[in-house]
């Protein structure tokens, strides 16, 4: 008698596990089916929009990695190539000269070579930058925009949520897909431009 | 000197219309001695194919893992299988990517319907649950590079009170209401931002969170797997498959003898020993249909109260913060240092706009509030349900839901075949 009852739980119990798998494993599909919609095969990394960076500085202070993945970049082709630079010098730099008292990059990252009569080619060492964005203010306020920030993908760790567009307060960072994981400025500025009537 | 003029009128010029934007302020010169302009470098990121190595080492240690604990019973197997996991989730791929994070891509994925979600992300979301639904938590066993680093230090375990387990086993719920709230209003990805092995990981992070590894590394000395039992959110997620996997990994090979020698070995309190139902069944049952009534009872309350909390916790959405600072201390708009405010107004939006938008993810809080509370509630309702109802266990077995599956009770089994 007692056998019988115990058997009868035993089936029971084995019915609404067997239930309960189910359940679980139908509702983990709809789950996944329902992100499924919205998959990729391609993989997605962060980078920030230069057009709509507003060089607050967050970039240098909020990355975790130390010194912060974003750096400066040129864009040779946007470059005036001028000998007054307002990325290169102070606003009220003493002269025109590699002096560091007249450098606004706090690190001397940018390296200013003479070309020709009176052009200079800015080129940044990014062992140097730590993507502060005080270069980028003043190339932008003062000058064509050709030195902006970008995130550098062999020292970025991609993190889930990246931390510093956590911070941002321009929403200048995006998840852009890793076969086209740039945004360097000199390759769209013409369309960008076009489309901007300003 | 023309170009010095050049610049001093462009300059005024700029003071006098600042919105007249113009990429090209002065256009690039016509180099006459042959100078050749550098390209700008573009380093890539990590090759996909390397990406979806992850996966298939997922699969592969999964596999391997399973095979220790169910087939070959080997606590030194799902010990160096772990150690592995360690190695190359952990300290090679720097904690990233990984099954607990991948919860807020696919609730992203689902509700921002802007966002891409990779398909590696969502791989490392289904597969672990999957295994578990079959085999159980042999993800956590020797998978997971967060189970596996604190595994590792579980030196001097103690026996928590069962009540502390109980009570304590209720905030994964709750982080993972919570994760969800935040991920599916596009907020934040709380787990990603808290995970306290992932500085560790990388030998690099913020003072706060490299203490805070280290805090959860000491107290995993005594506690074994602190952040697995008390926090996981996928360990919620990995503990309902577990609970009705298919073969779970028992403790003995064979039949339980009674010896009591397992009783002890588990650190995590996972072990059940044998009772008998007592007192009388009726009473029994009907004390199990009182808080089976107060269930809905309880969910009403959650529900009320995470509704009521929606303020503060819409606090900590970014465009919430921002309009509610604004509005109470409207002279931060003209403070320039105030980086937040200063890009407000530059970005040309208006403040009702900024306040719309802060009221309508305020109204997601307030309906998710709902939800997280209502779902809190249910947790306790069914917690204190599963406290009250009684099962006769005749033999020592591992509690499905809370076992990790590390294998450490199979050592101690004299039973062999």
């Amino acid at each position: 008698m007692s056998d019988k009852k115990e058997h009868k739980q035993a089936s029971r119990r084995e019915f609404i596990q067997t239930g309960m798998r189910w359940t679980l494993g139908v509702s983990l599909a709809g789950v996944a089916t329902a992100a499924a919609l919205k998959v990729s095969a391609d993989d997605y990394v962060w980078q920030l929009d230069p057009f709509k960076c507003v060089y607050c500085g967050r970039c240098a202070d909020y990355c975790v990695m130390t010194p912060s993945a974003v750096k400066c970049v040129h864009a040779y082709d946007l470059c005036g190539y001028c000998d007054l630079c307002g990325g290169y010098l102070k606003p009220d730099a003493n002269a025109l000269s590699t002096a560091a008292e007249n450098q606004l990059c706090p690190t001397s990252a940018i390296r200013r070579k003479f070309v020709e009569d009176p052009y200079f080619e800015y080129e940044i060492d990014e062992d140097l930058c730590f993507g502060c964005a005080k270069c980028v203010e003043g190339c932008s306020s003062f000058g064509n925009g050709s030195l902006h920030l970008q995130v550098r993908h062999d020292l970025c760790v991609n993190c889930n949520e990246c931390s510093i567009a956590r911070v941002c307060p321009a929403d200048a960072f995006e998840r852009v897909p890793a076969s086209n994981p740039y945004k360097i400025k000199g390759d769209f500025s013409v369309g960008t431009d076009q489309s901007n009537p300003a | 000197m023309n170009r010095i003029s050049k610049i001093i009128f462009s300059f005024t010029a700029f003071l006098l219309s600042v919105p007249a934007w113009a990429q090209q302020r002065f256009p690039k010169p016509e180099f006459e001695t042959g100078y050749v302009q550098p390209a700008t470098s573009q380093a890539p990121p990590r090759t996909l194919f390397l990406e979806y190595l992850d996966v298939f080492m997922l699969v592969a240690v999964l596999v391997v893992a399973t095979w220790f604990v169910v087939k070959k019973r080997s606590r030194r197997g799902v010990l160096w299988t772990s150690v592995f996991a360690l190695l190359y989730f952990g300290f090679y791929r720097q904690g990233c990517i990984c099954s607990i994070g991948a919860i807020q891509n696919v609730t992203l994925a689902i509700f921002d319907p802007t966002y891409v979600l990779p398909f590696t992300a969502l791989l490392f979301f289904v597969i672990p649950l999957v295994v578990t639904l079959f085999y159980g938590r042999t993800f956590c066993a020797a998978v997971c590079p967060l189970g596996a680093i604190q595994d590792l230090v579980a030196f001097r375990p103690i026996e928590l009170p069962k009540w502390l387990q109980k009570v304590l086993g209720i905030i994964p719920y709750l982080y993972l209401a919570l994760a969800v709230l935040y991920a599916a209003t596009s907020s934040e990805f709380l787990i990603c931002r808290y995970d306290p092995f992932v500085g560790i990981f990388r030998f690099d992070a913020e003072f706060q969170m490299l203490l805070l590894g280290g805090l959860f590394l000491l107290v995993g000395i005594f506690v074994a797997r602190p952040y697995c039992r008390f926090f996981c959110p996928y360990g919620v997620l990995l503990g309902w498959m577990s609970t009705f996997s298919k073969k779970h990994m028992t403790i003995t090979p064979s039949h339980c003898i009674q010896c009591k020698l397992c009783a002890n070995s588990c650190p995590f309190g996972a072990i059940e020993e044998p009772v008998e139902e007592q007192g009388n069944r009726r009473s029994n049952v009907q004390r199990l249909m009182t808080y089976l009534f107060f269930i809905p009872l309880w969910i009403g309350i959650g529900g009320l109260a995470g509704s009521m909390m929606h303020v503060p916790l819409a606090k900590f959405n970014s465009t919430v913060y921002l309009a509610e600072q604004l509005v109470e201390n409207p002279e931060l708009k003209q403070d320039h240092e105030h980086i937040d405010a200063r890009a407000f107004m530059q970005s040309g939006k208006s403040m009702d706009q900024l306040v719309t938008e802060a009221k309508k993810i305020r109204s997601q809080f307030y309906w998710g509030g709902w939800l997280v509370g209502g779902f809190l509630g249910l947790v306790i309702g069914l917690t204190l349900l599963k406290l009250s109802s009684h099962r006769n266990r005749y033999d020592y077995e591992p509690d499905k839901t809370n076992c990790l599956s590390c294998g450490r009770c199979m050592d101690y089994c004299p039973v062999k075949n």
